[in-house]
Parts: structure tokens; sequence; C-alpha cells
């Protein structure tokens, strides 16, 4: 494996540095626009720019709820990389998403998923979306992930 | 002239103006208040190109649009539903192939309604994905 992600605080290091490239390799990320901003041990921030053809509810101008699952899916994968002392692929077993109150048109909307619990194979996670801070949610998720047994050749999916 | 339209044809007229509906390229097979919906396959879908498998967050996104929709078929509301909650079950990874989805409207209530939508590939009887919500209905 390679040496640069075999620790985990060399791991949450090179994520840091590389936060464009988690979501740029990402086909679907990069449809929907999504930036990882903040890596912390085990919890991850990032930001969903409003864009018009995300649009789900023409009335209001507000971007549709599989948007945020997107991003909070994605972040919360993250967080299960963020937290796992060895590297290990993660998959999503399923995530719940509640909806608190209604996004406001045109606005970005902040995510902020957290990996609060790690078995030897299943990592459970939250997350959050709001747009200005956790006190006024827009949603709240609930996702567990599998974790996949190390496969040769691993990568943590950033750009060489 | 909503009296003229059939509920299909109202709900096809109503997702072609919906830019996430594009966005996706979703398309909706409508016979009656029968609908399987198609998910084409594109590359801009693809969660991880390590293993060609869609993502997730596309899948989930689906599977909700085809929810939403099919209320909107078997209910009277002008306009469609709010998501109260939804969980989506990953089964199986989702391969760079068209997905297609159904839905069933479990409880149609007054003002909420619980949908569970399905989607699969090739094999009917191997989902992909499930999904199970609670939606309020938005009467005017």
């Amino acid at each position: 494996m390679d040496e640069s992600i075999a620790s985990l605080d060399k791991r949450i290091e090179l994520m840091r540095q590389h936060m464009d490239g988690m979501t740029h390799v990402v086909p679907w990320a990069r449809e929907t626009g999504f930036k990882v901003t903040r890596v912390e041990q085990g919890h991850i921030w990032g930001l969903q720019p409003f864009a018009d053809h995300l649009v789900g509810d023409i009335e209001n101008r507000v971007i549709h709820g599989g948007v945020i699952t997107t991003m909070l899916d994605n972040l919360c994968g993250m967080a299960c990389a963020a937290s796992l002392e060895e590297f290990r692929f993660v998959a999503t077993l399923d995530l719940r998403i509640d909806y608190m109150r209604p996004a406001e048109g045109g606005r970005d909307i902040i995510g902020e998923a957290e990996c609060y619990h790690v078995t030897k194979s299943v990592a459970f996670t939250r997350a959050w979306a709001y747009h200005e801070n956790r006190d006024k949610v827009i949603a709240t998720a609930q996702g567990a992930f599998a974790i996949n047994k190390p496969r040769p050749k691993a990568s943590l999916g950033v750009p060489e | 002239m909503s009296e003229t339209l059939s509920r299909g044809d109202q709900l096809e007229g109503f997702l072609a103006r919906v830019p996430i509906v594009e966005t996706l390229g979703m398309r909706c097979d409508i016979k009656g208040d029968d609908m399987t919906t198609v998910l084409p396959f594109q590359d801009k879908l693809i969660g991880n190109f390590t293993i060609k498998a869609l993502h997730g967050g596309a899948i989930g996104t689906f599977l909700e649009l085809t929810a939403m929709a099919q209320l909107y078929l078997v209910s009277d509301t002008e306009r469609p539903a709010r998501t109260i909650n939804i969980t989506v079950d990953y089964l199986r990874q989702g391969r760079a192939e068209d997905l297609y989805a159904r839905a069933r409207v479990i409880k149609l209530g007054r003002r909420m309604a619980s949908v569970t939508a399905e989607a699969w590939q090739s094999e009917r009887d191997k989902p992909v994905a499930t999904l199970h919500g609670h939606f309020l209905l938005k009467r005017s």
C-alpha cells in the first residue's frame, strides 16, 4: 500500500491537501458541484453551491433533496475514511434523511458529517445540512457504512 | 386545462420542467397509474471510477423522484408532495448500466403518505437499492 495513506494522520493530512481532488474524481459530485471545505479526524465539512440545474422545486427555486442526499452520503463516506486507523474502502449500507425545514431558494447549503462509531466491519455516521449553522438545520442524516476488506493497490482516489 | 389532461400527462408535463430530472436524465414510462422510471446510464452518474459504480446519491435522487412521481400519479394534489424523510438501503453495487425503478404507495392518507421504491438493473429480482419514505401532501 502507498506509504502516504498508511497512517490515519498522514491520510487526514493528504485529504486536507487534496480537498478539491476528493470530489473532482467523483463524476456525480462534479455534476452537483459540492466541495469539501474542512477535514478533521472523523469529521468532514462540505459546501453545495446553489445551481439552477439542480433545482427540484421550481416555484421556490430550491435544489432537490437528492442533491443533499448526494453530498451527505459522500461526506459520510469521507468521514469514515478520516476515522479508520487503516485505509479501507467503505460502501453505504443505508442512509436515512430527515427534512426539518425546506432549504431557502437560491442559497448554498453547508454539509457536515461525522463518523461516531467504528466496529470491525461497520462504520456509523451522522450528518447535517444547513445554511448557516447547526442550530437551524435543513436536514439531518444517519448512515451505516460497510468497511470493505483491504484491496491490493488501494488508493485514496486523490490525483497523483 | 387540467380537466382534459390525464394525471399521467400532468406528471410528464411537470417533470419536463424540473431541472434535476433533466440533469439526471431520468425518464418515465407511464401507463395509467402504473409507472416504471428509467435512468439511462451516463458517465456523469458514476461515484467510483475504479470500480465503475453508480453514485449512491444519484441512485437515491432517482429513487426519491420515482417515489414522488408515483405518489403524484395516484393522488389528487395539485402540487407535488414534500419529503418528510427517506431511508435508502443500498443492496448491491450499481453497475455502469441503465437503472430502472418502480414505487408503490403503501398508504395514502389525507396529509401524509408512505411510499416504497425499488431500483434494479438487468435482473428484476436483484434490487440495487430500495427506498422507504414519508411525504407531506400539499393540498391547496
